[in-house]
């Protein structure tokens, strides 16, 4: 099927840990659903069937960079297919928290080659809009090393030994990713949204842009539940 | 020794120039009696003298129990699939066949990327995709295909397991209700396959319709010029 045949739209959101993408997708969806427009919302990991799989990979610290890449690529395709592709052929607005570009940033950072990980998710659609949320590194890091009690292994790149200390760890790796994510602006056509401002302001950056660039007219449910 | 060599990039923070060990891989459909020859090949390499280490595909601590999990229902797309063999796959590598190549093991592999590539392309995958997921594989010293004909191999199976396998058999893409139907025409598609890839990776091709000894011996003979070359 090519991309003329697929009548949905796809929207991605990007950024480090502490962006508050995560906090903009929901506000979007919330909007969207009010509108009446036939929305689904995707998370990153978060597959059924392979989920079992990524828990005991990581509880048991048994993934390399290889594998871990693997796992969620596995993840991704079993989400792609089931149910993203699905909705976009059936005319939804797919919401998607975390996308491929964070295998491209993530894994990138762990040493797996950028045109391995480029060909591996090259199955999938590209999203017609990426909102990269966008916020200097030490924001960032305040967000979450402020806020959550504890840090998670994978999360802060504890596997590939940047530092013995976790929160050295999480903070180094963290800049990485956000060197990977800046790179990708220019090569994927990031949306970049100023993660700074306050949170009713990027809502507004993110609404005006849809608005703007897509037909929501187009996107309303047929039969009124 | 022989430098071991990847057929894309090498895998992140692995130096190929530590691997002294030897990889054969023995590849073939299922009932080919490839577990057979394997189980003689390593008393014989053990009676001589050299560690011997045994891999396959699916036996992988990370996924194998969720890939039994998901071949029982037959709920994942066969792209799923193809890249939950993979973590398998590499997980292997990393955690198994590496380590035994460092620590100067042969590592006799019951079937390797091959199969996987080949099930991936029956199933409609297309190929510079799956050849670059494999692309972090390290080349065998020596592959070995045994090549059984399909009565043989429906003769082998029946005997052994009084039935036909569903997957080996193909019945998840659908090509017939029924079962030997499927079975035959699957295996038929799935030659083809590993005949494009020998093409591709050079693998010596073995005939299977031979006894077990006549094989071994073959293999014996084979294997031996190469061990000379990896261990002088």
């Amino acid at each position: 099927m090519n991309e003329m045949e697929i009548p949905g739209k796809l929207i991605a959101v990007e950024g480090l840990d502490g962006s508050g993408k995560s906090t903009q997708i929901h506000l979007l969806y919330q909007w969207l659903v009010g509108l009446g427009v036939k929305v689904f919302f995707s998370e990153w990991n978060s597959s059924g069937i392979v989920k079992g799989a990524t828990r005991r990979g990581k509880k048991k610290h048994l993934l390399t960079p290889t594998t871990f890449s693997l796992i969620h690529a596995t993840d991704f395709a079993d989400r792609y297919e089931r149910q993203i592709l699905p909705m976009l052929k059936a005319g939804y607005i797919v919401l998607c928290d975390r996308y491929m570009f964070t295998s491209f940033a993530r894994d990138g950072v762990r040493g797996c080659d950028p045109r391995w990980l480029r060909r591996m998710y090259g199955f999938a659609k590209r999203p017609d809009v990426v909102f990269y949320f966008r916020l200097p590194l030490e924001a960032a890091l305040g967000r979450i090393l402020d806020g959550r009690t504890q840090l998670k292994y994978f999360e802060a790149g504890m596997d590939i030994g940047l530092s013995p200390d976790i929160e050295e760890s999480f903070t180094i790796f963290q800049g990485k990713v956000k060197e990977q994510y800046d790179t990708m602006i220019d090569e994927f056509g990031f949306h970049v949204v100023d993660a700074t401002k306050p949170i009713p302001a990027q809502q507004e950056v993110v609404r005006t842009y849809i608005d703007d660039n897509m037909d929501l007219s187009g996107f309303r449910r047929r039969v009124v539940r | 020794m022989k430098n071991k060599k990847f057929y894309g990039h090498a895998l992140p923070g692995m130096d190929p120039d530590t691997l002294s060990g030897m990889l054969v891989v023995i590849e073939g459909p299922d009932s080919s009696g490839r577990t057979t020859q394997i189980e003689l090949l390593s008393g014989w390499l053990e009676r001589m003298g050299y560690a011997v280490a045994r891999v396959g595909l699916n036996r992988s601590k990370l996924v194998a129990p969720a890939l039994a999990k998901a071949k029982e229902g037959n709920v994942l797309s066969p792209r799923t699939m193809s890249l939950f063999y993979a973590t398998d796959f590499y997980d292997q590598l990393e955690n198994t066949i590496i380590p035994a190549l460092n620590a100067g093991y042969v590592v006799l592999s019951d079937r390797y990327i091959y199969t996987l590539m080949a099930r991936d392309l029956v199933r409609g995958a297309d190929s510079a995709w799956v050849e670059s997921l494999y692309s972090m594989a390290i080349i065998p010293d020596a592959v070995y295909f045994l090549m059984a004909s399909t009565k043989s191999l429906v003769e082998r199976s029946l005997t052994v397991n009084l039935s036909l396998d569903y997957w080996e058999s193909g019945m998840d893409i659908g090509i017939s209700r029924d079962w030997y139907d499927s079975f035959v025409r699957y295996q038929r598609v799935l030659r083809s396959k590993y005949r494009d890839l020998q093409d591709k990776f050079g693998f010596e091709m073995l005939n299977a319709n031979r006894s077990v000894k006549t094989i071994q011996r073959d293999l014996r003979g084979r294997i031996e010029t190469v061990l000379r070359e990896i261990y002088r």
